[in-house]
């Protein structure tokens, strides 16, 4: 298993130069856009990578729920940080996107305000993890990962009716893709589906070592005979 | 078309900030486990 | 053993009855919420027609830190006197006593809104052109959604730090879709414009998936502390 880590950041590493190379190089030049479309290329893996990623943080959550299951609380961490990082670079990349093609920054359409309350909903979650003093803290954090599941349907059909009312302009919509645009975006998005696998696995990896440690700490408080502390905390 | 690279690298930008509090948390860790072992082998 | 009814019935009366005689919270939530109004009306002066269109936003925006100022101090009486140990280890339902906090919050939620909205109209000189009987429907249900997600919240960051503001950072996220729903069905009610039908529907889903789920999860949330 050791070995595996390795051979998966090089291979991220060259997936992700190939892609880069794909996305900058191979892929043919958009009519109406220009260049500037090969935004798309990131902008959109980083969507997809984050969504499941809190899919699967989702998943976790009830696992943890049911079962109590450490390793499925620490999955749950893992997943809604490194989700975060890829919203964030979505949300990021989407108004860079916009200003030159559509003039505008931001429109609260769809796919932009849902991803726009998936980030506030995972950073919230993170901050209540944060803050939250230990013991309880993956019970509660659980629970609010299935609020914030629960919620997201809501929000889907709520924006969805709120665009019907107040017609916004559409960001990122319309156009078929060339069969080489397509192939440089699933590229895209398997490099960085590796790349999101990889930061995980190095975040799983650093919480083990920082619960094992923890653990340690105070069994070792415990064990202390009374009266002879070397030193506090 | 600065727009294009401005995206590119504000999302490696983004990435390599997350790597880095990673890399932080991660050696001040060890720091710690290493303090402790050292207060562990002076009994 | 009393049913979840009796409970919730007891626990709510005594709430209340505490509430009217020490009237901290209520007072607090009052002026609160007046300088709210009366701020908003100095940052916007529209005129009577866009008034009619915002108005929406701007009255629930007040009615929720309004109601933040009232969910936080939800708990505090029974953090105080630990109450909620004894809670943890009688045999009562603890969906009782947590039915019995958002019917509280959800009074006194109300109440403000009551003595605001006059101030509101007169501020904005707010006329309806829609259905004006659907307001108190829309006002209902904004606020139990509101309520309920707000007291569970405010259950969950008891053992946090910084829970005063722990509360709405968990809150406003996840009551994004209630709160557009309550925004646009004032808005089409004050302007005629479009129906508010949708959103009251919406608002109606909201309250139940969350009510059913604050229900049913409360219990572990408790046993959390």
């Amino acid at each position: 298993m050791k070995r595996a880590f390795p051979i998966l950041a090089v291979l991220t590493g060259v997936l992700l130069s190939y892609a880069l190379y794909q996305a900058l190089v191979v892929a043919p030049t958009e009519q109406t856009m220009g260049d500037v479309q090969r935004i798309f290329y990131y902008h959109v893996p980083s969507a997809w990578t984050a969504f499941i990623l809190f899919f699967i943080n989702f998943v976790a959550s009830i696992v943890y729920l049911i079962r109590r299951n450490a390793k499925a609380d620490m999955l749950a961490l893992v997943t809604a940080e490194v989700g975060v990082v890829f919203c964030t670079v979505n949300l990021v990349t989407g108004p860079i996107w916009a200003r030159p093609v559509w003039g505008i920054w931001w429109t609260w359409d769809l796919r932009l305000t849902l991803t726009l309350v998936l980030w506030l909903i995972y950073v919230s979650y993170i901050v209540l993890r944060r803050f939250s003093s230990s013991g309880q803290t993956p019970l509660l954090a659980a629970v609010l990962a299935v609020f914030g599941a629960l919620d997201v349907p809501l929000v889907y059909f709520s924006i969805w009716f709120f665009r019907t009312q107040h017609p916004q302009p559409v960001i990122g919509g319309g156009g078929s893709l060339d069969p080489r645009m397509w192939h440089a975006l699933w590229i895209n998005w398997l490099a960085f589906s590796c790349f999101a696998a990889l930061v995980c696995w190095s975040r799983y990896r650093l919480e083990v070592l920082r619960r094992d440690f923890d653990e340690t700490l105070a069994l070792e408080a415990l064990l202390e005979p009374r009266g002879s502390k070397a030193r506090t905390s | 078309m600065s727009y294009l690279y401005a995206a590119y690298i504000a999302t490696w930008t983004i990435h390599i900030a997350y790597l880095a509090t990673l890399l932080r948390r991660y050696t001040r860790l060890r720091n710690e486990i290493a303090e402790f072992k050292g207060r562990i082998d002076e009994k | 053993m009393s049913s979840v009814a009796g409970l919730t019935r007891a626990t709510l009366a005594k709430d209340l009855r505490l509430e009217w005689r020490s009237k901290d919270a209520i007072n607090s939530m009052l002026f609160f919420s007046l300088l709210v109004v009366v701020i908003f009306s100095f940052s916007f002066d529209p005129t009577a027609e866009e008034s009619r269109r915002i108005a929406g936003g701007l009255v629930w925006v007040a009615f929720l830190f309004a109601a933040v100022v009232a969910l936080n101090q939800t708990w505090a009486r029974e953090m105080r006197n630990q109450v909620l140990d004894a809670y943890r280890v009688s045999p009562a339902p603890p969906n009782a006593l947590f039915l019995a906090k958002v019917i509280g919050n959800f009074i006194f939620v109300t109440v403000l809104q009551a003595l605001m909205t006059p101030l509101f109209i007169v501020f904005y000189n707010l006329r309806a052109l829609g259905p004006i009987y659907q307001l108190p429907i829309v006002a209902a249900l904004g606020t139990w959604a509101l309520v309920v997600n707000g007291t569970f919240f405010a259950a969950m960051s008891l053992r946090t730090r910084s829970r005063e503001i722990m509360l709405p950072l968990l809150l406003f996220p996840i009551s994004i879709p209630a709160l557009l729903a309550m925004v646009e069905a004032t808005g089409a009610i004050l302007t005629g414009e479009f129906s508010a039908r949708f959103w009251i529907v919406l608002l109606a889903a909201y309250d139940v998936v969350f009510t059913i789920a604050s229900l049913f999860l409360f219990g572990l949330i408790l046993q959390a502390e």
